[in-house]
């Protein structure tokens, strides 16, 4: 029940918003703010009251269309590995708002669409009924659609199209698989499916099953080569919207492998393991050197999120418990890191009005809190000791360094030249020499734009000093997968 | 009498035509009322329907060559409905072409007729002289504008359906002519008698037939009338050509392979060429369907994609043997989606084109703003028949592709998937153009109130059954369920 009302309250909002008057369109932002406030604290009770190694929780669950040979149920639970993405998201959400308060242009619709989002996300996150899971991640497309093509800067139309059109072609695949799966089961219901025996048989051999699926989640992840919708999303994004892409929705990805390639195909992930880790050692790499051709902030930071999602994958392909808790800690750790590197940018944007590079320098001058917020970010985001992103890259190259040895150091070569682009960036951007277009540039213009940036630096502190609050959680949940595909 | 009791749902929509066209003669004064008596004509043969449901004892007439039994009675309630949304879309069309008003109630209601006979025949000369009696009528019907491009379409279509059924013809008479009756059960008993000696007779039989009925679903390589006919007809007829015609072809395939070509020496080989029928007509409907300017031709060319969908379920049915009943429900279903959803999406056409005065797609930019009703149907329409939830197109999709895996056809259901993907693309630039688009001007549109109510109904429909799909798979299951008795 308490999951339902978490899963629905964003949308609840976003339609409550909708209804108001348009003289009181301003007023939708409160409206948005408040409801992902009410689902970031459901969502912190849900966390602290988890029982941690208790398997599935706060299920919901009824029949919903039951015909024959189609049993759907209406099926909602979490366990290790979503709860901590569900909390990301409800916190992503909120920063979300905040970041987006001074909206003016069709303000309802906005605040509307990112509640929507919110929602499809957290039921992409909790879905535990294979088709219903579906529903979702095809009910975010809508509202990302919207936010790209009438909030969005430069090609928005463009961009939003082949933002939905890689969704939607990977999950055509998607769709395949899970109809061949379900039937071969007799069932969508992916706790079923995920536990007991491994199907060993399907009207598709297993093998294109497994591809199938790994295709529609690789987009949304993305890996190299189908990432090239990610920078151009990016780029075109508003900045809420840039913060929802990196921070939750390339997640999907990474947590739908994990709770559908892996556990449901077991046997056909050790078979192809290695291939994923190859992939994903190739996007971190190819993700940094194409980083370093970026002369727009905003995709550089997306390129360096094909690098940093290529771990997510590194770490899956290596199937050990470790690997997997560090791609599942990655995923958490990027959600923030990468969050609150486009805030500031954003921030930063709003007063230059330009993401060149080339135009931008010696911003600690007249910008200190932006640019300490964008230095902080960008060290978190190379791996900084007693950061989030440390503690996720150190534990997926250990688990992976066993397995795959040749991708981890192709990896951490890839880390290394993270450093070389981020550091490089920061002393384009912030330092260097002044230049005085800016030096009227308000620096604390709101409240609301801190809040979001303190909020996530002090996340990405509290995973980095104390990973054990969210590594508890996933262990026993991981271990499971990981135990089933051992054998 | 009891025969008369079978047929009377055609009856009572012929005597529907013959009132509109006396009403006309008599009381010219009081030509409003025509579309009334239409539809009281349609909610006969709905009511009569409908007792038949409730007498549940389902039965053949004219010595077995015509049956009552569910998958008629499923389709007549998909024409019924069909031809009432189209009488009432279409009365504020024809009181402005202001002409004929009578004759053209009396030839949709003909055509209607013609339709519901098909949905229960069980006989060649049956199914042929149904098949007539609503073709020759959409010949008429769809030159019926007074422009030149009407004309041509009219003519196009007589032409090409008349090909059409001289192919059905020959096919008929080759199967007349092995089995020695027109029956299809005892065709069927022919064919089981026979074996497999008489293949390669049959399988020429059965391609002239999919060639004859091939024209009517629009599938290609019998699709080239399509584009013109629909776009230039006036929208309400091409409307009802796009889902009756379309709808009725698939019943009488589904009863005329299953029931009397069912074998499955043979069925394997029919089964082979819906597949690549499907795969063909998905493809080429979309690729082509992209670069269209006008958006008549693009439904046009949409639809016969559509049609390469309803393909897949056929070619899915025959390969499943036993198990067909899902594959055929899935049919069924997506019929019954894709007529209301496709009606829906014509008639806002009808709704928007008739204020603007164009076809054109760039015309729609901004719709959003100057008519957000007619706009926000529309949209759901075409979402629909991309095959995006929450929408009916969707669950038709999923049922269809369902059926084509577990009939081991991957390649093809991965063929249709894609294709769902292009298809996408350009449903979704009309909805990006109506609701992204600057509009060259802001003034608003007024929606006549029938097109609203005819676009509303469609509409609501494509939403309810969306989100609560069970009653209508149930209601396909139950139709579909005829076959695995025979």
């Amino acid at each position: 029940m308490l999951l339902s009302v978490l899963v629905f309250l964003p949308a609840f909002a976003g339609l409550l918003i909708l209804l108001l008057p348009s003289d009181r369109a301003q007023q939708s932002r409160w409206v948005a703010l408040l409801g992902s406030l009410v689902a970031l604290a459901i969502s912190l009770v849900m966390f602290f009251n988890f029982e941690t190694g208790g398997g599935f929780q706060y299920v919901a669950r009824e029949p919903w269309i039951d015909v024959g040979f189609f049993d759907i149920q209406y099926f909602l639970a979490v366990d290790g590995l979503s709860m901590p993405l569900v909390v990301l998201t409800t916190f992503l959400t909120t920063a979300s708002v905040l970041i987006s308060f001074n909206i003016e242009h069709r303000p309802r619709a906005y605040f509307a669409s990112l509640m929507v989002l919110s929602t499809a996300v957290l039921g992409v996150f909790t879905a535990m009924d294979f088709l219903l899971f579906f529903l979702f991640w095809e009910l975010e497309l809508f509202p990302m659609y919207l936010l790209i093509s009438i909030w969005g800067s430069g090609r928005r139309e463009y961009s939003a199209m082949k933002f939905v059109l890689y969704t939607v072609a990977g999950s055509a695949f998607m769709l395949v698989a899970i109809l061949a799966l379900a039937f071969s089961a007799g069932t969508f219901d992916m706790q079923v499916l995920g536990s007991g025996e491994p199907i060993t048989s399907a009207v598709l051999p297993l093998r294109w099953v497994f591809l199938f699926l790994f295709i529609g989640f690789a987009v949304k992840l993305p890996i190299v080569p189908l990432h090239t919708w990610l920078p151009d999303a990016h780029s075109d994004a508003p900045t809420a919207v840039s913060v929802m892409l990196a921070g939750v929705l390339l997640k999907m990805g990474g947590y739908a492998i994990i709770r559908t390639c892996v556990t449901i195909l077991p046997g056909q992930a050790n078979d192809y393991g290695i291939w994923l880790a190859a992939i994903g050692s190739i996007s971190v790499l190819y993700g940094a050197f194409v980083t370093f051709r970026q002369t727009d902030v905003k995709r550089l930071i997306a390129y360096s999120s094909v690098s940093h999602m290529g771990l997510v994958l590194l770490g899956i392909g290596a199937l050990g418990t470790t690997a997997m808790v560090g791609a599942a800690y990655q995923m958490l750790a990027h959600g923030l890191i990468t969050g609150m590197l486009f805030v500031v940018v954003g921030l930063m944007y709003e007063r230059t009005h330009t993401r060149e590079i080339g135009k931008l320098g010696g911003l600690a001058r007249q910008m200190p809190l932006i640019a300490t917020g964008l230095v902080f970010a960008g060290f978190a985001s190379v791996g900084l000791p007693a950061l989030a992103g440390f503690i996720a890259e150190v534990t997926v190259f250990i688990g992976a360094f066993q397995k795959h040895e040749w991708a981890v150091l192709m990896a951490i070569f890839g880390v290394v030249l993270s450093a070389g682009y981020i550091l490089w960036t920061l002393q384009r951007v912030v330092f260097g020499p002044v230049r005085h277009e800016w030096d009227e540039a308000d620096d604390q213009r709101h409240w609301w734009e801190h809040a979001s940036v303190v909020g996530l630096a002090a996340l990405v502190i509290l995973l980095g000093v104390y990973p054990s609050l969210i590594m508890d959680m996933l262990d026993p949940a991981i271990g499971v997968v990981s135990a089933r595909v051992a054998g | 009498m009891s025969e008369l009791d079978i047929v009377g749902p055609q009856l009572a929509i012929l005597l529907a035509a013959g009132a509109v066209l006396v009403w006309d003669a008599l009381l010219p004064s009081r030509r409003q009322y025509l579309p009334y008596i239409a539809l009281a004509g349609i909610l006969g043969a709905a009511i009569w329907t409908s007792t038949w449901v409730i007498r549940g004892d389902f039965q053949t007439a004219f010595d077995g060559t015509f049956a009552i039994d569910q998958y008629a009675v499923f389709f007549q309630y998909v024409f019924a409905g069909i031809t009432a949304i189209v009488v009432i879309a279409s009365i504020d069309w024809v009181d402005r072409v202001g002409r004929r008003q009578s004759e053209y109630f009396a030839l949709v209601l003909t055509a209607s007729a013609g339709l519901m006979f098909l949905a229960g025949a069980r006989d060649l000369i049956t199914i042929f002289l149904a098949l007539e009696l609503s073709s020759i009528p959409q010949y008429i019907l769809a030159g019926w504008g007074k422009d030149q491009r009407s004309s041509e379409a009219g003519m196009k279509y007589l032409l090409l359906g008349a090909i059409a059924s001289a192919l059905l013809l020959y096919g008929m008479a080759l199967l007349y002519g092995f089995a020695g009756s027109t029956l299809l059960t005892d065709i069927s008993a022919a064919i089981s008698n026979s074996g497999a000696d008489n293949r390669s007779l049959l399988v020429v039989a059965s391609i002239l037939l999919i060639a004859g009925f091939g024209f009517k679903m629009a599938v290609v390589p019998f699709q080239m009338w399509v584009p013109d006919v629909y776009q230039g007809a006036p929208t309400p007829v091409a409307a009802f050509l796009s889902v009756g015609s379309k709808a009725a072809a698939f019943a009488v395939v589904m009863r005329l392979f299953f029931e009397g070509l069912g074998e499955q020496f043979l069925s394997n080989d029919w089964a082979m060429i819906f597949a690549v029928i499907a795969a063909v007509s998905m493809t080429l409907g979309n690729v082509l369907a992209i670069v269209q300017r006008d958006i008549k031709r693009m439904l046009g060319y949409s639809s016969i994609a559509q049609a390469g969908n309803f393909m897949i379920g056929l070619a899915a049915i025959s390969i499943l043997g036993e198990h067909f009943v899902q594959g055929a429900s899935g049919v069924l279903l997506f019929v019954a989606a894709y007529a209301f959803t496709n009606l829906g999406a014509f008639i806002a056409v009808i709704g928007i084109s008739q204020r603007i005065g164009s076809d054109d797609i760039a015309d729609y930019a901004g719709m959003w703003r100057r008519a957000p009703l007619l706009a926000l149907a529309l949209a759901i329409c075409l979402i629909s028949l991309a095959g995006i939830p929450p929408t009916a197109g969707f669950w038709a999709k999923l049922y269809v592709f369902n059926a084509g895996i577990q009939a081991d056809l991957a390649w093809l259901v991965i063929i249709g998937v894609l294709n769902s993907v292009i298809s996408a693309y350009y449903y979704l630039a009309v909805v990006r153009q109506m609701f992204l688009g600057e509009a060259e001007e802001e003034q608003r549109l007024a929606i006549s109130p029938t097109v609203g109510l005819a676009l509303g109904v469609a509409t609501v429909g494509v939403i309810v059954f969306g989100i609560i799909p069970t009653p209508l798979v149930d209601a396909a299951r139950e139709a579909a369920a005829i076959f695995a008795v025979s």
